[in-house]
């Protein structure tokens, strides 16, 4: 656990360090997005203050199953993920990118200058965020709506205490601590009568916002205390994916039985794909008006689960559930090794969760494995 | 200018909602009345302008054997023929008798059956004619159709995703309510096109899109019991607006 080893740069925050540090945010023009409640789950949005976050709620899941109950406690951020992703104010679901003139006029529509900071982002999704950093950043065509979404962004994580049932950050080493690439890391301590949060600074923005606040640096025992969550946090995980190997495997095993047995149950309904902080395909479509006198091409997200994303001349490639169910979780696990230096999973369990029938990407990722030893042992 | 291109919209077996839907577009009605001769549209006016037409849209299924002679005139008379909604692309909630035959039915509804003709069962426009597009719904989204007529005057193809209503969830923001509260929702097989209006308000969709392209409704319906239905109760789900569509008219006989 090197994270907690050196303690210079940690401040404690009490409770309501947590709303100044909105509310200076706030003032410096960031347009703050965090956790609040909606519709019966977590969901991402613009907040003005502390007092909008889940305060004193847990998420419980499993596969296709979701609901919140109250924790007990009064702990702000004592939940895992939800049904958003980071990447909805990214890499936003619908996206006018130009309109065109009958007389031949275009005109481009890119983001408007507004900075945003992200409070509550957990190492999977700091993880899921480098992730798209490479695909949408990293060669030589660059996202212009991403990059500039990304460009002023100012992100305060937190370490997770407490994996959720579907998490498996762990075994694909993106938490439950959050890795590099943060300005402020939160720990949160709450229980029998004490509740602050161990700040870490990642660079020299989140530096200055901390002195702007006016906090404190932590206490040896504070930090200490914190480290201690966090080692119980890595003995708490129920879930896992085992890597060795995977791609190898993977690609060893495309006609692997247990493909046709997903698409008995895989409705192709494209959910895993869009809760799924790194999966970033798009379709483009042009809209004209009646008078024909101007056109719009909007970009929206699409999934390798739709029909029409594989559509070429003569129908789509991949008709068949069964292939697209393979493409999914080959590209996550395999083929984005060669395409971009990583995995393109980083162990959120979100597609878990949200599967509306639970299919599992770590249970079948394990069948596929099981299933190649028993074929090998006969 | 050049000639407007001529519509005609016809009704068959159906509750003219479709139809209403144009009339809805209130805003663009104008610019409708520009870029096209409204040439036959009882439903909006008396006067009709003698065919062919460049266009035929048709609501409502075909029940009886009128219907069924009338629909190939229709067709001879319209150089590219689209039908709107569930009932004349799907057979509507009418083809709820398809599974018993109408005889019993009428006995039920007119005190003397023996006068009404009528087919034994209510079928999609798609069954009898060639039919170039289904714009799918009950009722058809207006935006939709606007869409459909605004890609034929550019000579495109009209952009209506036959994805799942999920990916209208999820572009919306909308947590999933069968993951989060446990509602039965046919989201997964259902065609895409109302924009996820539903379950934004809490409750399952009810399909009125119909099957989205390789629905599987079987899985789904295994689900549906899981989540507490009865059998019975879960087949029902599936027999509403487009329950004689291939790919949810096979729930009971496949599970
Ligand atoms: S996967 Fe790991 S980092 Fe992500 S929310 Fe769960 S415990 Fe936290
Ligand atoms: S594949 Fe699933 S677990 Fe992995 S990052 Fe995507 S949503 Fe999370
Ligand atoms: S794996 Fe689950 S979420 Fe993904 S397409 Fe299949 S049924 Fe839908
Ligand atoms: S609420 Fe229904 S339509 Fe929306 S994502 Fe869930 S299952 Fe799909």
């Amino acid at each position: 656990m090197g994270e907690f080893r050196d303690q210079s740069d940690y401040y404690l925050l009490d409770p309501p360090h947590i709303d100044e540090l909105i509310s200076v945010l706030r003032g410096l023009g960031y347009s703050v997005i965090g956790p609040i409640v909606r519709e019966g789950a977590i969901v991402y949005d613009e907040i003005e203050s502390a007092s909008q976050l889940p305060v004193g709620l847990r998420d419980r899941q499993r596969p296709g199953y979701y609901r919140l109950e109250e924790r007990g406690d009064k702990a702000f951020f004592g939940f895992v993920v939800g049904p958003h992703s980071w990447k909805r104010f990214l890499y936003p679901p619908r996206f006018k990118l130009f309109t065109v003139s009958r007389k031949g006029e275009v005109t481009t529509h890119n983001v408007g200058g507004k900075k945003m900071a992200f409070i509550g982002v957990r190492g999977c999704e700091l993880a899921a965020i480098q992730v798209l950093d490479k695909v949408l950043m990293g060669g030589p065509y660059v996202d212009p709506v991403y990059s500039t979404m990304r460009r002023d962004l100012f992100i305060v994580a937190v370490n997770c205490t407490e994996p959720g049932e579907n998490c498996f950050c762990l075994s694909v080493g993106t938490g439950p601590e959050v890795g590099s690439g943060y300005d402020l890391s939160l720990t949160e301590v709450v229980g029998d009568g004490i509740h602050y949060f161990v700040a870490k600074v990642g660079s020299s923005a989140g530096k200055s916002l901390l002195e702007r606040i006016g906090v404190r640096r932590a206490t040896g025992d504070e930090v200490s205390e914190a480290a201690a969550r966090m080692e119980k946090s890595r003995t708490l995980f129920r879930k896992s994916l085992d890597v060795t190997g995977l791609k190898d495997l993977l690609y060893r095993n495309l006609e692997s039985p247990v493909y046709a047995e997903v698409a008995e149950r895989c409705l192709a309904c494209a959910n895993c794909t869009l809760v799924c902080p790194t999966c970033f395909c798009t379709t483009v479509e042009e809209v004209t008006t009646l008078s024909g006198n101007v056109a719009e091409r909007w970009r929206r997200w699409d999934s390798c689960f739709n029909a029409d994303f594989s559509y070429i001349h003569g129908g789509p490639i991949r008709s068949s559930r069964l292939s697209r169910y393979r493409q999914w979780i080959a590209h996550k696990l395999a083929t984005w090794i060669d395409q971009f230096g990583v995995m393109g999973c980083v162990g959120c369990g979100r597609c878990i969760t949200w599967c509306p029938v639970g299919i599992d990407i770590t249970e079948e990722a394990a069948k596929i494995r099981q299933r190649e030893l028993e074929v090998s042992a006969t | 200018m050049a000639r407007r291109p001529k519509i005609a919209v016809y009704k068959f077996a159906s509750c003219d909602g479709c139809q209403l839907s144009i009339l809805d577009l209130e805003e663009e009605l104008l610019a409708i009345g520009e870029a096209f001769e409204i040439a036959y549209f009882l439903e909006a006016s008396r006067a009709v302008v003698k065919g062919p037409y460049d266009i035929g849209l048709v609501e409502g299924s075909i029940t009886t054997p009128h219907d069924a002679e009338l629909i190939k005139e229709i067709r001879k008379s319209c150089k590219v023929l689209i039908t709107i909604g569930a009932c004349a692309t799907a057979g509507g909630i009418q083809a709820l008798r398809n599974w018993r035959g109408s005889a019993e039915f009428m006995k039920y509804v007119y005190p003397k059956p023996e006068y009404i003709e009528t087919l034994d069962k209510s079928t999609p426009v798609s069954d009898h004619v060639q039919v170039d597009f289904e714009l799918r719904g009950c009722p058809i989204n207006k935006y939709q159709l606007l869409e459909v007529m605004s890609a034929y005057l550019a000579g495109r193809a009209p952009s209506i995703p036959n994805q799942s209503v999920c990916v209208e969830c999820k572009l919306r923001g909308t947590a999933c309510i069968m993951v989060a509260k446990g509602v039965p929702c046919l989201g997964p097989v259902t065609h895409a096109g109302c924009g996820a209006i539903c379950p934004a308000y809490g409750r399952g969709c009810y399909g009125c899109y119909g099957p989205k392209e390789s629905p599987n409704s079987k899985s789904l319906m295994k689900h549906f019991i899981e989540l507490g239905k009865r059998r019975e109760e879960a087949v029902m789900a599936f027999r509403l607006f487009n329950a004689w569509a291939p790919g949810f008219r096979e729930v009971e006989a496949e599970t």
